[in-house]
């Protein structure tokens, strides 16, 4: 509703305070009407007529006001249709995923235009406070104003970038819930709903992308596993660890064929590998019986289209696990002096992992330590110094 | 429509001590640029660099400072500026991204319009 309005007002500020006009007269007008056989149309037919108003009465839209009556009058026999409200949130999503805003603003407006979160729980998603997510979300709409930002699907050309923006920016939203980078929790279950609710969104709107299709494998298939990730009391369950009975096999199923379908694109996108690790390890009936030269193999194609020293780090993991430890340390040896990776605790947890299972002691305590410096989630932490303690032991 | 200013920023070392061949190829690359998007542009000069530049200030007590160069000192300087006229970002991205700016790169800015 609000983006079917937005393409009305062309602004955003002005388009919510249509919206929020519309509630308010539905709650004054339905109790003698009786609620409207389609709501959402009459909520939409208000909204948009209220910010034509609007409009109405800015002299200097006169030229815009003649485009959006004429927008008006034809889309007016289709309000109420699925397809033109689906256009619009397509149309926001592209807006709020712009490459000329940073992917925090990105995220942040998706979450709060698309997902309807308050400011306050984009804040909080953020961890800064309500007043400071405001500012920035203030901000971020007056630059979409003020350097003309377009509303639109972005052309043929620009499309697969743009949709690529997009993915990273939902893909953003369910790392950060799927293992929240600090506080007491491991996972944040408002920003993975938020997250698989805006890739099936986009499932929807392009069904025939294998990018779109790759992501919504990757989410569907790494959350079947939530029920497992921590224990009873509350600790961290590796995926050795975790008892895959409980793993949803529905959504494996329906991850599993997504996948399939992402990766008849060649090449095969980041997502479409990323979720073909994930159906490796969702497919497998035990952690023993999981094929590490596959997930090896998947990653040295992942590393050549996205070269980053995360997924090397991943690889690294991998090979570590399919080759032993020495193999693995050696790998990891040679991402010492990426910086991006200086302050990522993985790393040296992964190293302190592979030096435990060589009973090198004195080292693994190191690189516990170090990971331990650098690790904010408690969940994280406390499996981190169970370790730790098992060392001396 | 709204109009855009593309800054070019570049490093000057590297123009100082670019050959008569790279400064003329540069050259040559402004004038493509201004040919194939005539119509869209609205202005732009090149600067001498910003060793001619004189800089003011006010201190605290209202006097003019004059000091020498740039405002800023930055690694990149500002060495010249086109104003474009473009429908949207989009298309004032499409535009800047074909301003040579070998040394750097450049920004594009919305001009503000008072009503």
């Amino acid at each position: 509703m609000l983006a079917a309005t937005i393409r009305v007002a062309g602004d955003i500020d002005v388009a919510e305070e249509c919206v929020q006009d519309a509630f308010s007269k539905a709650l004054v007008t339905w109790p003698k009407i009786g609620v409207p056989v389609k709501p959402g149309a009459w909520l939409t037919t208000v909204a948009r007529r209220r910010a034509i108003d609007i409009l109405r009465r800015q002299s200097t839209h006169d030229r815009l006001l003649t485009e959006v009556v004429r927008h008006d009058d034809e889309t007016e026999a289709i309000v109420g249709s699925d397809s033109l409200i689906a256009d619009d949130r397509l149309r926001l999503i592209f807006t709020c995923c712009h490459p000329s805003l940073s992917i925090e603003t990105q995220v942040a407006l998706t979450l709060r235009l698309l997902c309807g979160l308050t400011t306050g729980e984009v804040a909080r998603a953020f961890l800064v406070s309500e007043s400071t997510m405001a500012a920035r979300l203030t901000r971020a709409k007056k630059k979409i104003k003020t350097s003309n930002i377009p509303y639109r699907v972005p052309t043929q050309a620009d499309l697969p970038e743009r949709i690529e923006a997009v993915l990273a920016a939902v893909h953003l939203v369910f790392t950060t819930g799927h293992t929240a980078p600090s506080g007491a929790d491991l996972m944040r279950r408002d920003l993975v709903e938020r997250a698989l609710e805006l890739a099936r969104m986009l499932r929807v709107l392009l069904p025939d992308d294998a990018g779109v299709a790759g992501l919504l494998a990757l989410i569907v298939l790494t959350d079947a596993r939530h029920k497992t990730r921590t224990g009873a009391d509350g600790t961290l369950l590796l995926l050795s660890e975790q008892d895959r009975d409980q793993w949803d096999a529905k959504a494996i199923s329906e991850g599993a064929e997504l996948v399939r379908e992402s990766l008849r694109q060649s090449p095969a996108g980041r997502f479409a590998l990323m979720a073909a690790v994930a159906a490796v390890h969702a497919e497998a009936p035990s952690w023993q019986e999981t094929d590490w030269n596959q997930i090896l193999a998947l990653y040295d194609l992942l590393l050549v289209s996205w070269p980053s020293p995360v997924v090397a780090l991943n690889r690294a993991v991998a090979l570590g696990i399919a080759r032993g430890p020495d193999a693995g340390l050696a790998a990891l040896a040679q991402l010492a002096p990426e910086s991006q990776l200086s302050d990522y605790n993985y790393l040296a947890s992964a190293r302190a992992d592979f030096l435990r299972q060589l009973d090198r002691r004195a080292e693994a305590r190191v690189a516990y330590l170090e990971a331990l410096g650098q690790c904010e989630n408690e969940v994280e932490r406390a499996f981190l110094e169970r370790r730790l303690a098992e060392l001396d032991q | 429509m709204s109009e855009y200013l593309v800054l070019i920023y570049e490093n000057e070392a590297s123009w100082a001590n670019a050959d008569g061949a790279t400064a003329g190829k540069m050259m040559a690359e402004h004038e493509t640029f201004g040919q194939t998007n005539a119509a869209k542009l609205r202005g732009g000069n090149a600067l001498h660099p910003t060793s001619s530049a004189t800089s003011l200030r006010r201190d605290a007590s209202g006097k003019l400072l004059i000091t020498d160069g740039a405002f800023a000192e930055t690694k990149e300087a500002l060495g010249g500026y086109y104003v474009i006229e473009a429908a949207d970002l989009d298309e004032a991205i499409a535009i800047a991204g074909q301003v040579p700016a070998t040394f750097g790169g450049v920004e594009v800015r919305p001009i503000r319009v008072f009503d």
